[in-house]
């Protein structure tokens, strides 16, 4: 059974129809790239994932629980985390800060314990501040952990945004074009960083533009065009499909 | 030296460091000082008011100040908290079966009364809390005007206009607080410190963070998994059990209330207090409540008489007539106005609120 | 203290008070959903500069000698006047309202400017305060007043001019907005305020108008509310409003037909709440009004639904 499976996912605005029949399936343990020209549905199919959107019609299966309609708050405690495509940190607050809020769904500490600092929400805050600054060395950032996320360079925001997502140990993470706006030196970093995610146990699905980065890292590829499926396949064999040539250059190249 | 012996505090006190802890500790020893050394029982009545005025401003912070929700009928908390106090603490309700009416213990009714208050906060937040931040504030405004007036209306239970009078006042050990300002004075003082404590374990929790979150970007907080209804609603019912508690304590104060101590005004004056002082900060908020609390009680009523000295001496019938505290809402104005405007952080400001407010004022007029 | 009573001999009665009060309302709201529709503020002073309406109309009408015109036709230029004079000046104050309060914060978080409003609203009703005292101040009823009754129904002309009046300055407001270049350039700004800068449209400018306009129309409101009432006082500005913004909220605010629609019903509904069960219920009649529509239809009766952007 697959980790995530999308079946015949549809998505219409009004007379505008946005995701087509759309059917895929994420393995447990694989990095996926979804690729398309602009406008093709991509980020559509995240926003349906993580419940922004409500399908019009189709089921999203993660972790064999259905999970349309859910809203993003529940999808995320089951495990869907994301970045986005413009960096949406909580910029005054701290890079630690940012890693803490998410950890938000793996605490437990109701209200009182916050109030009241009860020892177990004191035990919590103790082990959830090791754990975020585990991940902030892991990813390169802890000498900035009391630095405001806003002060952070561009890459490293991109950096701290999947670090915040990764800090909820979820089981799928959701990457929005990470390495927009990156320099090559960057980009080889983060090829890096992507693979380790998955070295830790993290199954990825990406949206990116970077036919280098796709292709270098990707296990299987899912072409959108128009909101429907043109192909998909190992990295190779996309890259050589005369549909997907089409899409990307217009008919006749 | 000083930051070891801190780590042993309880309460979460030892976050702080020990000149921290020694400036907090020098501050409320001289506070505790005060209705000793100033044996003015008005000055002492009015110090001690300052502490509605500041659990109201704790309140209040929590909705806008952490979690950047504008909530501007926030007095209505107060009144609900006061008159749940009132009712089952004064002859108000007697009937055949008790003819004396109710007469609940004030110390039990502090936690009763802010569960009620907080209760209606659910009761008004749950439908409102998706609203846009504007539409919010009107909402809220809405919700303060009709509380006073259902108070004012429904005069068989509540006394109409005229309120209810005669409220318990409280007694601990056998001992009588009655009007004498300088129990409340404690009172308040101890109710403050718990607060504060209450307010920083808040401010560096799960909770706290993901207010602060939802304030930064509610969306990008709602993907990282923080319900943002359920935490908007922890915002504002733990803001109205705090004023539900200052509402206990004003009317046993009094001993009397009415719907127009619980108007628009109140209101805005505790908006006034936290804008001041800075938004989302505790020092902010404790100097800004203490600024508008002493504008209120005392620095206005002496600057009356001081011009109505004035006024005698010159022969000015406008100046000996004046009546400074009218004008105060016109200074209030002015502050929100201002700080607003060129110090939008406030006096003391959050790190956080600060950059937010600046960086938006950077941006260049549409020229 | 609360009771209904039977108020059918009456509902006619309270209907065409209603309409009168509506008018009232509708002058006000628009200026509401005007500059709503334009910056999205609440622009909380609105009110105040109603009230600044009737005491500006006061002050001019001191000056003049009422009592030696008997002439009714020069009776009605005077009052024409009176009108034209406070509406600019009230338009005036709105202009500088928003040039100096609320320009700097167009680009802050909405609670900003919103905030400062609110401070601007306690600003103007302190300076009435001193300006004309703590209390209600009476208006010359200078114009002839005769009652009509068709029907059982009696209306005098007061009443009349309330809704003649309004009904006027609606149409000619109307005509304004979806007939003139400025009107054009206040609906583009509206839509979207970069798109029409980049169009060559003054938004500054645009906007001021915008102020000025609302800001007179609340001046004419501020007169004829003297000469309905008879009295005017410095915090009616408040409660009217506040009234007039739940108006315009529930049109649908932005909605210029909808404010117009949204004072009435709500007039109507206040003096209603007033006969049938009394007085001190309207208030919370309209504010309850106020929230089940905002939670309900927050793009009130004839707004459209916005999609919340992502």
């Amino acid at each position: 059974m697959a980790l995530l499976s999308l079946q015949g996912v549809t998505k219409s605005f009004g007379g505008l129809t946005a995701v087509k029949n759309l059917t895929f399936d994420v393995e447990a343990g694989a990095i996926i790239s979804l690729i398309g020209p602009n406008g093709a549905g991509k980020s559509t199919v995240f926003n349906l994932i993580t419940g922004i959107y409500m399908p019009s019609s189709g089921s999203i299966v993660f972790d064999e629980h259905a999970i349309e309609g859910l809203k993003p708050h529940s999808v995320a405690a089951r495990g869907i985390l994301r970045t986005f495509q413009n960096i949406r940190l909580f910029s005054h607050m701290t890079v630690l800060e940012n890693v803490l809020v998410g950890r938000h769904a793996r605490m437990r500490s109701a209200a009182w314990d916050c109030a009241f600092r009860t020892p177990f929400a004191q035990k919590e805050e103790r082990s959830s501040d090791a754990a975020a600054m585990e991940l902030l060395e892991w990813i390169g950032l802890s000498r900035f952990a009391t630095e405001w996320a806003r002060n952070l360079p561009y890459g490293m925001q991109r950096r701290l945004e999947i670090a915040r997502a990764l800090a909820s140990e979820p089981k799928l993470l959701l990457l929005d074009e990470p390495a927009a706006g990156t320099n090559p030196a960057e980009k080889i970093g983060l090829m890096k960083l992507v693979q380790s995610i998955r070295d830790r146990g993290v199954t990825v699905l990406l949206i990116e533009h970077d036919m280098k980065l796709v292709m270098g890292i990707s296990d299987y590829v899912h072409v959108l065009d128009y909101g429907e499926e043109i192909a998909h396949g190992k990295p190779d064999a996309v890259r050589h499909d005369q549909r997907v040539i089409e899409a990307y250059l217009g008919k006749g190249a | 030296m000083l930051n070891s012996l801190v780590t042993w505090l309880p309460f979460g006190l030892s976050r702080y460091t020990g000149r921290q802890v020694l400036f907090g500790g020098f501050i409320v020893l001289a506070l505790l000082l005060l209705p000793i050394v100033d044996s003015n029982s008005s000055h002492v009545s009015a110090v001690a008011d300052a502490g509605y005025i500041l659990l109201l401003a704790f309140g209040l912070n929590i909705i806008v100040g952490y979690t950047g929700l504008l909530a501007l009928g926030f007095a209505a908390f107060f009144a609900i908290g006061a008159y749940t106090y009132a009712f089952v603490a004064s002859p108000q309700l007697a009937s055949p079966a008790h003819p004396d009416g109710y007469h609940v213990s004030f110390w039990l009714m502090l936690l009763v009364s802010a569960a009620v208050a907080a209760a209606f906060g659910v009761i008004l937040g749950a439908p409102t809390l998706r609203l846009r931040g504007d539409y919010l504030a009107i909402v809220t405004l809405g919700f303060g005007e009709i509380v006073p007036q259902l108070f004012q209306n429904l005069d068989k239970w509540t006394g109409g206009p005229d309120g209810i009078a005669a409220v318990d006042q409280p007694v601990l050990f056998n001992y009588h607080f009655g009007f004498n300002p300088t129990p409340y004075y404690y009172l308040y003082m101890a109710v403050i410190c718990i607060c504060l404590v209450l307010l920083a374990n808040l401010r560096n929790s799960r909770l706290g963070r993901a207010w602060m979150a939802i304030r930064e970007d509610e969306l990008a907080a709602e993907h990282m998994g923080i319900n943002t209804m359920t935490a908007k609603l922890l915002a504002f019912s733990m803001g109205a059990a705090f004023a539900g508690v200052a509402g206990v304590i004003y009317a046993a104060k009094l001993s009397t209330i009415s719907p127009s101590g619980f108007d628009f005004n109140m209101s805005i004056m505790i908006l006034a207090a936290i804008v001041l002082g800075g938004m989302g900060n505790l020092s902010g908020v404790l100097l800004g409540g203490s600024i508008v609390a002493m504008l209120n009680f005392l620095i206005l009523p002496q600057a009356s008489n001081w011009a109505h000295a004035i006024g005698a001496s010159v022969h000015s019938t406008f100046l000996m007539n004046v009546d400074l505290t009218q004008y105060r809402f016109m200074l209030y104005g002015i502050i929100l106005v201002l700080v607003m405007l060129f110090r939008p952080e406030g006096l003391i400001p959050s790190a956080t609120v600060r950059a937010e407010l600046r960086e938006s004022m950077k941006s260049p007029e549409v020229a | 203290m609360f009771e209904i009573h039977n108020c059918a001999p009456q509902f006619i009665q309270q209907l065409i008070n209603g309409v009168a009060l509506g008018g009232l309302y509708a002058l006000i709201a628009l200026g509401y959903t005007m500059v709503y529709g334009i910056i999205e503020l609440i622009n909380f002073a609105h009110g105040d500069v109603y009230t600044l309406g009737s005491f500006i109309s006061l002050s001019i009408l001191g000056l003049i000698p009422l009592a030696t015109i008997s002439n009714p036709t020069v009776l009605g230029l005077i009052a024409l006047a009176v009108i034209i004079l406070a509406a600019l000046l009230c338009g005036i104050i709105g202009v500088l309202i928003e040039r100096l309060a609320y320009r700097r914060l167009r680009n802050a978080p909405r609670l900003a400017p919103l905030i400062t409003a609110i401070g601007v609203s306690l600003i103007l009703e302190n300076i009435m305060q001193i300006w004309k005292g703590n209390s209600e101040v009476s208006f010359p009823q200078f114009l002839p007043d005769h009652w009509h009754q068709i029907g059982g129904v009696r209306f005098d002309d007061r009443s009349l001019m309330v809704v003649v009046v309004s009904l006027v300055c609606m149409i000619l407001l109307n005509f304004f907005v979806f007939h003139t270049k400025l009107g054009k350039a206040m609906r583009a700004t509206a839509q979207d305020r970069d798109a029409a800068q980049l169009m060559g449209i003054n938004v500054n400018s645009t906007i001021a108008w915008t102020f000025f306009i609302g800001s007179a129309l609340a001046g004419v409101a501020g007169f004829i509310s003297g000469m309905y009432y008879g009295t005017t006082f410095f915090l009616n500005g408040y409660q009217a409003g506040l009234k007039a913004f739940t108006a315009a909220v529930l049109g649908g605010i932005g909605n210029i037909t909808g404010a117009m629609l949204g004072g009435f019903v709500i007039g109507i509904i206040e003096t209603m709440t007033s006969g049938c069960i009394s007085d001190q219920w309207s208030e919370v009649a309209v504010f309850a009004i106020l929230i089940l529509t905002l939670v309900f239809r927050p793009s009130g009766l004839l707004g459209q639904q916005l999609p919340e952007k992502v």
